[in-house]
């Protein structure tokens, strides 16, 4: 079906209300820069989940990282979008102007390459990241490990989607589908969401990244409801395969075990996070434990627009005392975030 | 031979880089006669800019620090319909600094100050501790031709927005330097004479200019638009952008809107001469890929049609624009 007819479809539909949630901070960002909204009838709602790693990152991990980076003799390596992330008290960014070392990273591979170089100098990578990148820290482990690197150390605040994704669908009632996110089932495989599907009764449609595959997306969920249905679906076959990527699982299943861990906003979910295995722990940085969340003010809705519970126009935070040059909570933060982008999108 | 406190000391060094590097790059009547202050004979309205120049690496595909410090401030004395005439030049150099690369800079300075028709008057040079770098002020002064009135506050609905050619180029020239990795791009630094040259000699009725630097052109739009008090609507189908940017934009989870360019500029001029305005760009070296980006509306901020037919709003650039994690 061509994109023309499922716009047009979209934008007439009248049918109850559905709430679709997106998982993946990357769809969330498409469908922002591609105007959907603005192409489908307001009853169709899209509701950002929590799928940006950076956003559902507890206030303890950034103070951790903040903590290695002023400590003498460590660099803290970060991909840019935690740098501006703050903690109890300041963010990486404000501690770097104070004196404390971090490095913007591309690849955890370039604080290996700095550690290589710098033997008398402790090396701590802020791993932060879903199933889609756990194997890129996971490559960048092995390296160290056959470098005899003893200088390197993973900060980890790694999480796994499908424990968040059940936990929303056991707690929260209003989301009627899920828009699966591509590049997290690149890794885990379509077939992961067919369980889900059943147990929950709602319908999983893996999408790509282009506005005219989340559209077909849309489209596919709008009509299994309409339909009475709840199927998963991969409408991104070209990159997703049904059993996902072997050897990315592998490389994640020797050096990462699943454990309890804190999402912001949603609590302490079990098995949703990664965590280095024993065997490993001489690499890890002090990841353990980063749970307390506390520091947020009271009026910051982070968790519940994580949920969907409000909009991000809903906090009373929102655009008044947080916006995106002066963020409280990470949704403002990262250009993922929901809040940052509905503030983008409505100021 | 290496940059050392002693080039900075005023004595015997400092008077011998003066003459080995800069005296045989920078010639003119007025800077020749090595007097404290230049004296500059014009009268009528002035465009006055300054601008200080900071890049790693300081020679990069496309241009160095050199051209980049003529280009930026010759760019914005062009952006107010002024014809730039003069040029000083501050150095400070950080002890260390291969003599080499400073010559490089200073020649390519004096070569696309040549280009741009701006002579440089006076000059400076510091010698500070650190660790090889060099930075570079400009100040610049160029004369308005009479009955020009460029501003930001110009915009009328019915406005055509023009842009004279891809953007991002040298912001991620400059990028994938400093992450080593490798592509072609390259930066597209350059003195705009011809094209503001091509507007005015064409009888364009220009409103307002920018050139495309820090913030990219989403944030210019915003200006403009802010300053006028007007509305500002863009098609995403127009945008020019060469694959290999919009390839590493997508890579590094950047936007091409929010890039920097140091060759590149935003004309708004009368909406009845959008088709003569894109002509007249065309028809230039600098401007070759020129298109016409938009219109001025009645409302406020800035919004663009989506290739899918949507719409969204384009707003500033907030803080560093720093490279995303997935």
């Amino acid at each position: 079906m061509n994109t023309e007819t499922v716009v047009e479809y979209l934008k007439h539909y009248d049918g109850p209300e559905v709430k679709l949630m997106e998982v993946c901070g990357t769809h969330t960002s498409a469908i922002f820069k591609s105007g959907i909204r603005s192409l489908i009838s307001p009853k169709i709602r899209l509701i950002s989940g929590p799928g940006c790693p950076v956003c559902v990152t507890p206030t303890a991990y950034i103070d951790r990282c903040i903590e290695a980076a002023k400590t003498e003799g460590h660099t803290v390596y970060a991909f840019g979008d935690m740098m501006k992330v703050p903690g109890s008290a300041g963010s990486l960014s404000v501690a770097k102007g104070e004196g404390a070392r971090v490095e913007l990273m591309m690849s955890p591979l370039d604080a290996v390459a700095a550690a290589e170089k710098d033997p008398g100098r402790v090396f701590d990578i802020a791993a932060v990241g879903f199933e889609t990148t756990v194997p890129t820290y996971a490559v960048a482990l092995a390296a160290a490990e056959k470098k005899r690197l003893t200088n390197v150390r993973f900060i980890t605040a790694l999480k796994q989607t499908f424990p968040a994704v059940s936990w929303i669908c056991e707690n929260e009632e209003g989301i009627d589908a899920f828009i699966c996110p591509g590049h997290v089932s690149v890794i885990t495989g379509s077939d992961a969401f067919l369980s889900f599907a059943e147990r929950y009764r709602r319908p999983f449609v893996v999408a790509g990244f282009e506005g005219e595959h989340i559209l077909a997306a849309i489209y596919e969920i709008v009509r299994q409801l309409e339909k009475g249905e709840a199927k998963a679906k991969n409408l991104y076959p070209s990159a997703v395969r049904p059993g996902g990527n072997p050897k990315a699982k592998a490389m994640i299943e020797t050096y990462f075990e699943p454990g309890e861990a804190v999402w912001r906003g949603l609590g302490a979910i079990p098995a949703s996070g990664f965590y280095l295995k024993e065997a490993y722990r001489r690499f890890d940085g002090g990841s353990f434990g980063l749970d307390s969340d506390m520091e947020l003010p009271k009026a910051c809705r982070c968790g519940d627009v994580i949920v969907g519970r409000v909009s991000p126009g809903e906090c009373p935070m929102f655009g008044k005392a947080c916006t995106p040059t002066d963020p409280y909570g990470p949704c403002m933060v990262s250009a993922e975030g929901s809040c940052g982008i509905w503030y983008r999108n409505t100021f | 031979m290496k940059i050392t406190m002693a080039h900075g000391s005023g004595g015997k060094s400092s008077a011998e880089l003066m003459k080995t590097v800069f005296g045989t790059y920078f010639h003119n009547e007025i800077l020749e006669k090595m007097e404290d202050a230049a004296v500059l004979d014009i009268s009528g309205r002035i465009a006055f800019s300054t601008d200080s120049f900071v890049v790693t690496p300081v020679v990069f595909r496309g241009g160095d620090i050199g051209k980049l410090a003529v280009c930026g401030t010759v760019n914005d004395l062009l952006m107010m319909g002024a014809r730039p005439l003069y040029l000083t030049s501050a150095y400070i150099l950080e002890e260390g600094l291969e003599s080499d690369l400073l010559e490089t800079c200073v020649a390519s300075m004096a070569d696309t100050a040549a280009k741009a028709g701006v002579k440089i008057v006076a000059g400076d040079t510091k010698v500070v501790e650190g660790s090889g770098g060099l930075m570079i002020n400009t100040t610049g002064i160029g004369l308005i031709p009479e009955g020009r009135d460029i501003s930001a506050a110009n915009l009328r609905e019915g406005d055509a927005v023009l842009v004279s050619g891809c953007l991002g180029d040298h912001h991620a020239c400059v990028l994938s330097h400093r992450m080593g990795l490798e592509n072609d791009i390259q930066s597209d630094c350059a003195p705009l004479n011809d094209i503001v040259d091509a507007l005015f000699e064409n009888g364009v009725r220009v409103r307002a200019m920018r050139d495309i630097t820090r913030g990219g052109l989403g944030t210019m739009l915003n200006e403009l638009a802010n300053t006028s008090r007007r509305g500002i609507e863009i098609e995403e189908e127009r945008l020019p952008v060469r694959d290999e940017v919009r390839g590493f934009c997508g890579i590094l989870g950047l936007d091409p809107l929010y890039m920097g360019n140091e060759g590149k500029m935003l004309a708004v001029v009368d909406g009845a001469d959008a088709e003569k305005a894109l002509a007249a760009m065309k028809g230039t070296e600098h401007g070759k890929d020129a298109v016409i980006l938009g219109t001025v509306t009645a409302g406020g901020g800035v919004v663009m049609k989506t290739r899918l037919g949507g719409r969204r709003v384009v707003d500033m650039l907030y803080g560093e624009g720093l490279p995303r994690i997935c």
